[in-house]
């Protein structure tokens, strides 16, 4: 009977140049690479969409160490896309999960996980362990939290991120190649730039950019072909069409520039303009109604305008037989509005619908609240029979 | 001179949902005006109330961003490509007002 052999990490044992049999015998690899992936550690930021081919082939491959930090847990939505993970995870911590799933796949590497979000007190820490950074988070202030400790400690981050149907990946952090500042200096302000709750994502997407993330670490670490250094690969899945564009360093760039002037890690919430954790909310100042009060209402034969500014495609999904005008078209659309009729927006959540209502009000509309909490809030609260989506 | 303007995917919805839109110009501050005289919703997402172009959002010409060139000032002839590309993140709402 076979024993886990215990062979020092500068050597392959019988089994292991049997499972990496198709790598050996590459001359691109071979068991030079192979003993470089052993000995290769690197940290996953994110275990979701993009993290989930990350992780499977960076374990398949043979990596030494996998560091996973996460700090979500696994809902039903994420399964559109987070292949790490089966409807028996749904509840469970994603980086226990995604631990369990990556052992599975490859016994014989050790996997860490954290359970942190990574934050500047922690970044340092969580990062000296490990060789290469993969960024699959999903939000812009740790985006540049990553790239800029990354930078600081002179490690390589392969860098990938994704919005409905296209991805964009490269690599920063290589000492003579640019840093995410250097591509974008500043984060665009909340709310310009939908995230997949908002704007959706085509499942297959996170899986085919985090595929080509872990294609690029492998690289890195075998030191074979050309890494994505100073080039910034946009994929465009619905076109199918991939296109490359050049990235420079920025000599002047605050943080990996020739005088950096960001030499400590900094508030990235305060960076990008956010202001705490918080569930969505309305404005404070927008007139709100809670969706019981407007069925009493509405049953009672109250003549109020139901007034749905979500998109036709989420119409479809449900609907509260509201009138349907997209926020993007109100301003155009305004004129189909009465002012002197009572008014009730709403879109999914709550968020859109106040735009709607603040926008309104600024057009001199008195009579109009924001349906707190949106259709979602009417599942929950109202009618279940409306699906939640 | 013809140029193709590559609009990115969150950006559609302000260009009349398309993904690339033909223009006149001789730089690249002309096609930009151009752009936005063709679709006003886009100004507000590519300049800045100053007129400047929002830091978040990069221009290529061709494959070399315009930062590097001569910005707006930047040449473009007929058959060259402006990309415009925005920062994106993915996920989640969480960290967000």
């Amino acid at each position: 009977m076979a024993t886990k052999t215990e062979a020092p990490a500068a050597s392959l044992s019988k089994e292991e140049i049997l499972r990496y049999s198709r790598h050996l015998i590459m001359p691109e690899v071979g068991m030079e690479g192979q003993l470089k992936i052993k000995q290769a550690k690197v940290l996953c930021i994110g275990t979701g969409g993009l993290g989930a081919p990350l992780g499977l082939y960076l374990a398949a491959a043979g990596v030494g160490r996998i560091g996973l930090v996460d700090f979500d847990v696994v809902d039903s939505t994420n399964l559109q896309r987070q292949v790490l993970f089966g409807s028996k995870d749904v509840g469970t911590r994603k980086v226990e999960a995604a631990a369990a799933r990556l052992h599975d796949l490859n016994p014989d590497i050790q996997i860490d996980t954290f359970e942190t979000q990574l934050t500047s007190a922690n970044a340092f820490e969580l990062f000296k362990d490990y060789d290469i950074i993969v960024d699959g988070t999903d939000n812009f202030p740790t985006r540049y939290l990553v790239n800029d400790a990354s930078v600081m400690m002179g490690k390589l981050n392969v860098y990938g991120s994704i919005f409905r149907f296209e991805g964009q990946i490269t690599v920063f952090g290589a000492p003579d190649g640019p840093c995410y500042r250097c591509l974008y200096p500043e984060p665009p302000p909340p709310g310009l730039v939908p995230s997949c709750a908002e704007g959706g994502v085509l499942g297959v997407l996170p899986g085919i950019v985090g595929t080509i993330q872990a294609a690029e670490a492998l690289k890195l670490i075998i030191g074979k072909g050309e890494p994505l250094i100073g080039r910034l690969l946009l994929f465009d899945a619905l076109a199918m069409k991939f296109r490359e564009l050049k990235l420079r360093k920025n000599p002047d760039c605050p943080v990996c520039g020739t005088h950096p002037t960001v030499r400590q890690l900094i508030d990235y919430a305060e960076f990008c303009g956010i202001r705490g954790e918080e569930a969505p909310s309305t404005v404070t100042n927008i007139p709100e109604i809670a969706p019981r009060e407007l069925k009493t209402r509405l049953d009672r034969g109250d003549d109020i305008y139901v007034l749905d500014v979500r998109e036709p495609h989420e119409y479809q999904i449900c609907n509260i037989n509201g009138h349907l005008i997209p926020l993007g078209e109100l301003p155009q659309r305004v004129h189909e509005l009465d002012s002197s009729k009572e008014i009730v927006a709403h879109c999914k959540s709550g968020k859109r619908s106040a735009q709607a209502v603040e926008f309104l009000q600024k057009a001199g509309f008195k009579k109009i609240h924001n349906l707190k909490g949106g259709i979602l809030a009417w599942s929950d609260e109202v009618d279940p029979n409306v699906p939640k989506y | 001179m013809a140029v193709k303007v590559m609009i990115p995917t969150p950006l559609r919805a302000y260009a009349g949902k398309q993904e690339t839109v033909e223009v006149q110009a001789g730089t690249v501050g002309e096609a930009l005006s151009a752009l936005t005289a063709k679709h006003s919703d886009l100004k507000k997402h590519l300049f800045s109330d100053d007129g400047r172009l929002r830091s978040f959002v990069n221009v290529y010409v061709n494959d070399e961003d315009i930062r590097y060139l001569q910005k707006d000032q930047t040449a473009v002839k007929a058959g060259d490509t402006i990309s415009i590309v925005p920062s994106i993140a993915g996920g989640a709402n969480r960290s967000r007002i």
